[in-house]
C-alpha cells in the first residue's frame, strides 16, 4: 500500500514523454501543477481546474485525460505524454500539428496543447472518425478564439489522409 | 483553485481498503475516477481528512456476468471499471441496451476514460445518466465493509440529492444490472436528455424500456432529487405523463426553474416513449 501524509513532500517518479523524471509532490498536487512546476514541462496548459475546458489534456498511460482532476501522485510509476512529445526532435510538427496549422486551427493556442492530446489518443482508436464523431469528442474542450470551424477541418483532414 | 490537504492512501487490495474505511469512516472519501470528486476537492466545496484511492485494485477492475438472487441473469460492474472500458465492452449493446444509449450522454471522451460507473452511481446526481439507468432497470449496489456484504436495490441506495444509504466504512465494490431480457426487461430502449452542452450534467433526462406492446417502464432524472421510475401504459401516454409531471414538480437551479424541467420532461417521455417501443419487446 501507498500511503503519503497530507503535508509530507514525496518523490513522485514517472515517465513523461520516453524519459523517467522525478520530483516533490504533495497528495494534493494536480497532476497538471507537478507537470508544470515540478518537472518543468509548460506545454500543458491549466485553464478551469475542475474539468471542463479540457485545457490540460494529456496521456496517461496512451489514455487521454484531464491532468487537473489527476492527483501526481496517482499518475506515479505511469507514462504520461503531453503536448511535447507530438514533434521530433528538429522541431518538425507532426501529422496532426501540421493540419491545425495548415487549416488556422488555432488563434491564441491555449486551449490547442489539450485538443492535440485528446485526438492523439482519440485517432488511434478510431483514425477515420466522422465529423459527428469528430465533434463529439471536441465537445470536451472549450476554444474561445476560433469558433471550432478549423479545428474541424484540420482533424478531417487527417481522418481523409488515414489509410 | 486546490484542494485542501488530505491523506493520500494507496491500498492494493479491497481488504485493506476495508480496514482503511473502518479506520477513517465518514472522514475518508473513496477515489476512484475522481471525475466528480476531485472537481469538488478543487473547487473546496468537499474537504476529506483522506482519499483511499481504489483505481489500482485489480480485483475491481473487472465486467462479468453473475446470477443475482434477485435479478437473474446479471452484469457485474466493478469499482475500478471506466465508463469507456465499459462502452468498449463487446457484448454491451446486446446485454445492456439501456447502458448502451445512456453512456454516451455521460460526460466527454476525455472524462469517460478515467469516470468509473460505479463512481458515477456513487456520486449521486439527481439528472445524472447511470443512476438513471440503474433505477430504471432495477439494479442492485453490492457495498462491503469488514462487517460483511449487502447489496441494496438502487431505489433504496439512493436517497436523495448526492446522498446514499452507504455507511461511511463500506465500500461500493460493484454494481449489477439486470441483463437484457431477463427479469421482464425488453430488449427496446429509448433515452433522452436536455444538456446545455453535449456532454455537460443533464437538465432532464428521460430513459424508457419496453415492458410489452403495450406498456413501457419509464425513468426521469432531474425532476427530485432521485431518479422516478413508472410503469406507463402506451394508450393514454400523454395524460399520464401530465399527470406524473405535476406531482414530481421539479425543483429550480441555475440551469432551469421547475416548470422548464417538467415541460422538458413531457416533451422528451413520448420521444424516448417512440423509442423503446421501436425495439424488439
Amino acid at each position: 500500500m501507498r500511503g503519503v501524509k497530507r503535508n509530507e513532500r514525496v518523490r513522485v517518479a514517472l515517465t513523461l514523454n520516453g524519459r523517467k523524471l522525478a520530483a516533490d509532490a504533495e497528495p494534493r498536487t494536480l497532476l497538471c501543477d507537478f507537470l508544470r512546476h515540478g518537472l518543468g514541462a509548460t506545454g500543458t496548459h491549466v485553464g478551469c481546474e475542475h474539468g471542463v475546458c479540457g485545457a490540460c489534456t494529456v496521456l496517461i498511460d496512451g489514455v487521454a485525460t484531464r491532468s487537473c482532476l489527476t492527483l501526481a501522485v496517482q499518475a506515479e510509476g505511469r507514462a504520461v505524454e503531453t503536448v511535447e512529445s507530438l514533434a521530433g526532435p528538429d522541431g518538425r510538427l507532426n501529422r496532426l500539428q501540421q493540419a491545425f496549422r495548415d487549416n488556422h486551427a488555432l488563434q491564441c493556442g491555449f486551449c490547442t496543447p489539450g485538443i492535440l492530446m485528446s485526438f492523439t489518443d482519440y485517432l488511434k482508436r478510431n483514425p477515420r472518425a466522422s465529423e459527428a464523431e469528430i465533434r463529439d469528442v471536441l465537445s470536451g474542450h472549450l476554444c474561445r478564439c476560433t469558433g471550432y470551424a478549423g479545428i474541424v477541418a484540420a482533424l478531417k483532414d487527417v481522418t481523409k489522409s488515414s489509410p | 483553485m486546490k484542494p485542501r490537504p488530505f491523506d493520500y492512501l494507496r491500498p492494493d487490495t479491497v481488504e485493506e481498503a476495508l480496514a482503511l474505511l473502518a479506520e477513517y469512516g465518514d472522514d475518508a472519501r473513496v477515489l476512484a475516477g475522481g471525475q466528480s470528486l476531485v472537481p469538488m476537492l478543487n473547487l473546496r466545496i468537499v474537504e476529506a481528512d483522506a482519499l483511499i484511492d481504489i483505481s489500482r485494485i485489480a480485483a475491481l477492475d473487472v465486467i462479468r456476468e453473475v446470477r443475482d438472487k434477485e435479478l437473474g441473469q446479471s452484469i457485474e460492474i466493478g469499482a475500478a471499471v471506466t465508463q469507456n472500458k465499459l462502452l468498449a465492452w463487446p457484448q454491451l449493446s446486446e446485454k445492456l441496451p439501456l447502458v448502451a444509449a445512456a453512456l454516451p450522454h455521460v460526460g466527454h471522451f476525455q472524462t469517460r476514460n478515467k469516470g468509473t460507473v460505479c463512481g458515477s452511481i456513487a456520486h449521486a446526481d439527481p439528472s445524472s445518466e447511470l443512476p438513471l439507468a440503474l433505477a430504471l432497470v432495477g439494479g442492485e449496489i453490492v457495498l462491503k465493509s469488514q462487517r460483511g456484504e449487502r447489496l441494496l436495490a438502487a431505489k433504496d441506495f439512493q436517497k436523495d440529492m448526492l446522498t446514499t444509504a452507504r455507511a461511511g466504512d463500506e465500500l461500493i465494490t460493484a454494481v449489477r444490472f439486470p441483463a437484457a431480457n431477463g427479469n421482464g426487461i425488453g430488449r427496446g430502449v429509448g433515452f433522452r436528455e436536455v444538456a446545455r452542452r453535449h456532454g455537460d450534467f443533464a437538465i432532464v433526462a428521460v430513459a424508457a424500456v419496453a415492458e410489452n406492446k403495450n406498456a413501457v417502464r419509464l425513468g426521469v432524472g432531474g425532476l427530485a432529487g432521485t431518479p422516478m421510475v413508472r410503469r406507463i401504459a402506451v394508450n393514454g401516454a400523454e395524460e399520464a405523463l401530465r399527470e406524473w409531471a405535476g406531482e414530481l414538480e421539479g425543483y429550480e437551479d441555475l440551469h432551469a426553474s421547475a416548470a422548464m424541467r417538467r415541460d422538458l420532461f413531457r416533451n422528451l417521455a413520448p420521444l424516448a416513449i417512440e423509442e423503446a417501443k421501436g425495439g424488439k419487446v
